[in-house]
């Protein structure tokens, strides 16, 4: 496991910061913005980009925290059991929001794909954009983020591991299989 | 956690954990049935049946939401209106179900182990939703979420079960579920309608129920089942609403914090006085409201293995 340059604690609050800055750039109607971050890690994250929001407009955004598991799209061949479920705990209306949905690592794009459908069984959302801390590439569907941390160009050997204090020590980290 | 059994038949058979892993999974799906739409794609293209060979309101009402609320498809065979009515035995017509490619049977049946006998003949999930005086597993399972909702523990509590427990598959499948979640149980009724040697269960037996209510944290009050009464266990109705019904009068040295329970269908007036189901204590529709949050957990902790079987005879 190999710590990618430049990214513990100091380097990953520098990446919330400037897609925040990018995120109140985008977004003229402050007060229409609602977060929601998939769980875990992008719930994680979701959490500090209310904090530096709020230090940027002075404003604190509602904040959500969604579980995918009950939408993937491979519940049927996982074999080996069943994802293990967690909260999901959208407090608001989602309905003619401005939703910046949060994750720590976009891959395939899957969760992505399962993570709008849910939010759309809530509401009809004005907008949905998404804010990620790494993109690895190697989508499988057409999804493409709106504020991007860091692009990590990997292979399909390799792992992204997204550690943030709620567990232990910040960083993003590079894992060979 | 790894979640192994393909089947839910009886709460005897599940340990400590696995209980406590259907009740927190069951955690997650309650928020479902508060959204607008109500509905996620989980078991999207799973055939459920429910084969109900006994009346039954709630519980099947419960089922069949929970499995619509995952997405997958039910269907209901009523034993009076199929073809266990002209003499199908009951392994044939579950056969035969199971020809039309279903991935779950939920059944409930009037003869104790019948949702077994049914595991051992299907190659499908199994679910047992009331096997005569035996075991009502998922019933079971509310009742406790409802405590530990309430509550927040079930450990150390103490419960009561009021009245019939001689055919109660409630009472067992309450006990069971108690007693492994570390409850201090104790059974209340007619002398008659208590099984004998029903303290190997690990309850505490008691005939005066006025002694028991001021220590009860939970009381939980059965029905009279007179249709499965083959012959008369107490002298008069009167004289079991005397000593036995649940009255606000009899309430009046009970805890602040007393929880009533009572899985329904409540007969009124006997077992249990209007004023106290929809008094203060009661959380009776509660239970009906977890009901549902907790199978959907059972739909959806089963359906991981019974697809798993499958993967394996792909391969």
């Amino acid at each position: 496991m190999k710590q990618i340059n430049g990214l513990d604690k100091k380097g990953i609050q520098r990446l919330l910061v400037r897609m925040a800055h990018e995120i109140v750039e985008q977004n003229e109607d402050v007060d229409n913005l609602a977060i929601i971050g998939i769980q875990t890690g992008g719930a994680h994250l979701a959490t500090r980009m209310i904090g530096v929001l709020k230090d940027i407009t002075g404003k604190e955004l509602p904040l959500g925290i969604l579980d995918i598991s009950l939408y993937r799209d491979d519940f049927a061949e996982l074999g080996e059991g069943h994802p293990q479920l967690k909260a999901t705990d959208i407090p608001f209306d989602v309905g003619g929001k401005d939703i910046i949905l949060v994750d720590d690592v976009l891959f395939t794009g899957r969760t992505i794909r399962a993570a709008l459908d849910a939010i759309v069984d809530f509401g009809r959302p004005k907008v949905i954009q998404l804010a990620v801390l790494v993109d690895r590439g190697h989508r499988e569907f057409p999804i493409k983020a709106d504020f991007v941390g860091k692009n990590i160009p990997t292979s399909l050997q390799q792992e992204i591991y997204v550690r943030l204090k709620e567990e232990a020590d910040d960083g993003v980290f590079l894992i060979e299989k | 956690m790894e979640w192994k059994h393909k089947h839910l038949l009886t709460i005897e058979q599940l340990s400590k954990e696995d209980i406590e892993y259907i009740l927190e999974t069951a955690v997650s799906f309650k928020e479902i049935s508060v959204r607008s739409v109500k509905k996620v794609p989980t078991l999207r293209g799973k055939t459920i049946v429910n084969f109900f060979c006994e009346p039954s309101t709630r519980t099947r009402m419960s089922f069949e939401l929970a499995a619509k609320r995952l997405s997958a498809d039910m269907l209901n065979v009523v034993s009076s209106s199929s073809s266990l009515s002209k003499g199908e035995s009951l392994k044939d017509t579950a056969r035969n179900i199971e020809a039309m490619k279903v991935d779950m049977i939920i059944i409930r049946h009037s003869m104790p182990g019948s949702a077994q006998l049914l595991a051992d003949c299907v190659s499908c999930s199994v679910i047992n939703a009331g096997d005569g005086p035996h075991e009502h597993p998922t019933q079971g399972l509310l009742d406790a979420y409802t405590i530990k909702e309430k509550k927040g523990r079930i450990q150390g509590l103490k419960v009561l079960i009021v009245g019939d427990i001689a055919h109660s598959r409630v009472a067992r499948s309450n006990i069971w579920t108690l007693k492994k979640l570390g409850a201090d149980v104790t059974v209340v009724g007619p002398s008659t309608l208590i099984p004998a040697e029903i303290e190997k269960m690990g309850v505490n037996v008691s005939y005066y129920l006025d002694e028991e209510i001021p220590k009860a944290d939970v009381i939980n009050i059965l029905r009279i089942q007179r249709e499965r009464q083959d012959r008369n266990f107490f002298p008069t109705l009167r004289e079991y609403i005397q000593l036995f019904g649940v009255s606000e009068a009899r309430l009046k040295n009970a805890k602040k914090d007393l929880l009533i329970m009572h899985p329904g269908p409540a007969n009124r007036g006997v077992e249990i006085d209007p004023a106290v189901a929809d008094g203060p204590y009661s959380v009776i529709l509660d239970q009906v409201t977890n009901g549902i949050a907790v199978r959907m957990a059972v739909l959806y902790l089963v359906s991981s293995v019974g697809s798993s079987k499958k993967v394996k005879m792909k391969s």
